[in-house]
């Protein structure tokens, strides 16, 4: 036991929450109290201003609790969404033994909330919950050791309730948390930290909550980088190359500084004019004439996939068992197929966007960044300035997707806002959003296998060629397999354009390929696609989840072509086994494909709020039939062709099955896994499926267009 | 050239001398505060920034300011009346029709759009108008519940 300095009289540090805390919060319907800190709440909270790249030990570091018994929880992870605005709640007042409504979150600064490395890979609930579930704990524990003092009774003869620490014995004799601690730092901690709760002791978790921050979102109060009030901001627009592989030769802005009002600012290539309307920032960047390179480099959305597969790289075995040679001899027939996945844009509805405003030597930086505290070294590295001189603060973001772990706007803004001495806000147009992303990246797939007549698979080998490994396991039990990847030689890139993380990076083209071929062995054979997945599936959470997808859906087996339409998938992502089964319509004349129902099933271990899960499952269904039937990115070389959403064909309305069912099998007591992700992989899978189950047609590539599904078609000529 | 542009904006009359030509969704943002319509595409085609012009749902970014002379116009903001949700607000929050919270306003303008001139519209007929209205994060099913479940709702209260 350290010794306490946490007593209430001897406080050293001043509560600075005042009057003004009404101005803050938003009490919400839905339970959660929701704070954002896109305008400055540091007069809530006492914390170093800079800190250790790691998630902290101190429990402090994420939480300050009020007098009136508000609990102002402070993470580095931002909402965009996904939901932990609604999820870290539950857990927080489950382990404080607080009431939900207390709880006001403080999202994505760098200046006020505990470090995180970014909010991806569906690591908030898997890996975050852990330290913050930690430090509530131990900050309870603290409590009531504090509070067992001053009550004068033994810390085992409390109870504790909604942050009231009661004499088990009296409940007369009691005191709060926010008596205790004022909205100070809590001195005390704990050598030996206290257990977590178990699952059977959860009052929040697992049930269900609606959005938090819904309120805020239906009456446009939600506060987005573009819509925080800065005076005296300006516009910046950016001169953007045609081409990514091209270099600047000249560039003459003399006519857009001839404007009224408008400024250039030049920080080598990176050339912006500033107005305060946007429209006459627009107009003058159109004036600029700028000379380049030429890009001579060839490769497009068709010939890519050649490009791939006969690409220099380096190979890894993973995977590795048995002899591919004795699996072949063990064969009654091989199966070889090749499929191809083209580049996908994250396209989130908010493009990337950032205000920066300077003072003095220090900038703040508002911008809509999975990764605040990412976004925070990337300044402070390339400025040359220390950390705590950035402070970068990701409100409300619109859609993230991976697309927004990278944040180039941030920078620029800082620079231009530099250069031009006021406030800058930068929002990427649409077409820069294009332009600037890092893309799911293209991918080919070889895989050839055996099988035998009784329907084992006795040989596996699968190669990715220069995009993620991830989703590349097999998940079957074969005794003679290998999984080779691909990759490129450090220096010499192989894809022609950026690629990075997008919702489960590489999880999608791999489980596309490999489902598609599991069903193509299925048909070889004569068997039902779902049983000849059983046969060959040794995982008993796979053969659950499997089990509970059918049960849902009221599968009856049958061999493909069934012409009833029905496909599936499984695979596992984020520590999550997924599974999901799909009905669709093919129109046979136009080779439209249109989704009637799906269903998808999970295990991912402990679900903190069933209706949030349910809400991302039904996401990556919609969004996946995105990448699946529609999505492509048209370009040449380093010249991205497609710049809006004219040509880039998300999701639509009409597309929707009339049910998205999703089983949450029930595993509180095990560890929670990830949910943001899981379902999205299996939807290439499913749907190519599903049409070969509908019409025969079956598509090696991604996105399934009307076209390919007709030339797939058995009697197309 | 500037010129003086007076409309109603949410109820209440309002006058600003500029740029006639300027796009009405910059103008909303910044000259009126009313950030709750957002840019999403520029050229019409994703929604975000849909609000009301005359009772009809329009692509603000689309529009000139001049267009909306000596006509009505309502945005996100305008929509609840003296602290109480519409309809479609509150819908769209019980049945948890969003995830980032983006598209939403554009979507909520829309479909009050269509309830005004539709007000028990057929699962199909709320596919159909909302068709061009785009959403990411895929909360489509939740916000076909949440248009129909609104319509319900303002048929009640409509009911004498």
């Amino acid at each position: 036991m350290k010794k306490s300095s946490l007593n209430p009289e001897l406080a050293t540090t001043k509560s600075r929450l005042n009057l003004k805390r009404r101005d803050f919060f938003t009490l919400l319907g839905g339970g959660v109290a929701v704070y954002l800190s896109s305008r400055n709440p540091s007069e809530l909270l006492a914390l170093p201003l800079v800190q250790r790249r790691e998630v902290p030990e101190d429990f402090n570091a994420f939480l300050t609790i009020h007098e009136d018994g508000t609990v102002i929880c402070h993470v580095g992870k931002i909402e965009m969404g996904q939901g932990p605005i609604t999820s870290l709640p539950q857990q927080v007042a489950d382990e404080l033994d607080v009431r939900i409504e207390s709880i006001k979150m403080l999202m994505g600064d760098t200046a006020l909330c505990s470090y995180d490395a970014g909010t991806w890979g569906s690591l908030t609930t898997r890996e975050y919950s852990h330290y913050l579930r930690a430090a509530c704990a131990e900050a309870r524990a603290v409590l009531v050791q504090l509070a067992a003092r001053h009550l004068d009774i033994k810390p085992v003869n409390t109870k504790v309730e909604d942050g009231m620490v009661y004499d088990a014995t009296n409940p007369e004799k009691k005191i709060s948390y926010g008596w205790l601690t004022k909205g100070n730092r809590i001195e005390e901690s704990l050598e030996e930290k206290p257990k977590v709760k178990d699952h059977t002791e959860f009052h929040y978790v697992g049930q269900s909550f609606l959005h938090a921050d819904a309120r805020l979102k239906v009456t446009g109060e939600a506060e987005y980088t573009a819509d925080i009030p800065i005076e005296g901001r300006v516009y910046a627009k950016v001169l953007r190359p045609p081409s990514h592989h091209v270099e600047l030769l000249s560039v003459d802005y003399s006519e857009a500084e001839k404007m009224d009002g408008v400024e250039v600012v030049r920080d080598g290539d990176l050339i912006a004019v500033l107005h305060e309307l946007p429209d006459v920032a627009e107009k003058a960047l159109a004036t600029i004439k700028a000379e380049y390179t030429v890009d001579d480099k060839e490769v497009d959305d068709e010939s890519i996939f050649e490009h791939l597969l006969n690409a220099e790289g380096e190979t890894r075995e993973r995977e590795k068992e048995g002899e591919l040679g004795e699996g072949e001899e063990l064969a009654d027939m091989i199966v070889e197929s090749e499929f191809h996945d083209g580049y996908k844009a994250h396209a989130p509805i908010e493009t990337h966007t950032a205000m920066a405003k300077w003072e003095g030597e220090k900038v703040t930086v508002w911008a809509s960044a999975q990764s605040p505290f990412g976004a925070q070294d990337q300044i402070a590295q390339e400025l040359g300035m220390p950390l705590e001189d950035v402070r970068v603060i990701s409100p409300f973001v619109g859609g993230g997707f991976g697309g927004k772990i990278y944040h180039p706007q941030a920078l620029e803004a800082v620079k231009i806002a530099r250069l031009a001495k006021k406030p800058v806000l930068l929002v990427y147009t649409r077409e820069e959003e294009f332009f600037m992303d890092f893309f799911r990246s293209a991918a080919a797939i070889r895989i050839r296998s055996g099988i035998t007549e009784e329907g084992l698979i006795t040989m596996w080998d699968y190669r990715h060629y220069f995009f993620e490994a991830r989703g590349s396991d097999t998940i079957y039990k074969v005794p003679h397999k290998l999984t080779t990847g691909y990759s490129a030689k450090r220096g010499s890139p192989v894809q022609p354009l950026s690629t990075g993380a997008w919702r489960a990076p590489g999880a999608n083209s791999n489980t596309f390929a490999r489902e598609s071929h599991m069903d193509i062995m299925a048909a070889k054979l004569g068997v039902d696609p779902v049983e000849f997945r059983l046969r060959n599936l040794s995982d008993v959470k796979m053969i659950a989840v499997l089990e509970a997808m059918v049960d849902k859906f009221g599968y009856t087996p049958a061999k493909g072509p069934s012409g009833r339409g029905i496909g599936m998938a499984c695979g596992t992502d984020a520590g999550t086994w997924v599974a999901v089964m799909v009905e669709v319509k093919v129109d046979t004349e136009t080779g439209n494909v249109q989704p009637i129902r799906a269903v998808v099933s999970q295990d991912m271990g402990m679900c903190v709020n069933p209706q949030g899960s349910i809400i991302q499952a039904e996401g990556c269904v919609t969004m996946g039939m995105g990448y699946a039937l529609a999505e492509d990115i048209e370009f040449k070389g380093g010249d991205v062709i497609t710049a809006n959403f004219d040509t880039y064909q998300l999701p639509l309305f009409s597309w929707i099955p009339e049910t998205i069912d999703t089983v949450i099998l029930d595993r509180q007591d095990q560890a929670p896994q990830g949910g943001g992700e899981p379902a999205i992989i299996c939807m290439g899978g499913a749907l190519a499926n599903a049409i070969y189950d509908a019409c025969g047609s079956r598509v090696y590539r991604m996105p399934m267009t009307p076209e390919r599904v007709l030339a797939g078609m058995p009697m197309a000529d | 050239m500037e010129k003086l542009i007076r409309f109603n904006l949410n109820g209440k009359d309002r006058e600003i001398t500029i740029d006639p030509t300027l796009s009405l969704l910059w103008v909303l943002r910044d000259q009126f505060a009313l950030s709750g319509t957002k840019y999403g595409c520029g050229i019409g085609v994703c929604g975000a920034c849909t609000i009301l012009l005359d009772n009809q749902a329009i692509r603000s970014c689309t529009y000139q300011v001049s267009d909306v002379m000596d006509r009505k116009v309502v945005t996100i903001e305008g929509l609840a009346s003296n602290g109480e949700l519409h309809p479609v607000q509150k819908a769209f929050m019980e049945k948890d029709a969003l995830q980032c919270g983006y598209c939403t306003p554009g979507m909520i303008m829309n479909a009050t759009s269509l309830l005004l001139s539709n007000p028990e519209p057929s699962r199909q007929e709320v596919i159909d108008a909302m068709q061009d209205n785009l959403c990411r994060c895929g909360a489509h099913i939740r916000i076909i519940e949440a248009i129909q479940s609104a319509g319900q709702e303002m048929k009640k209260v409509n009911q004498p």
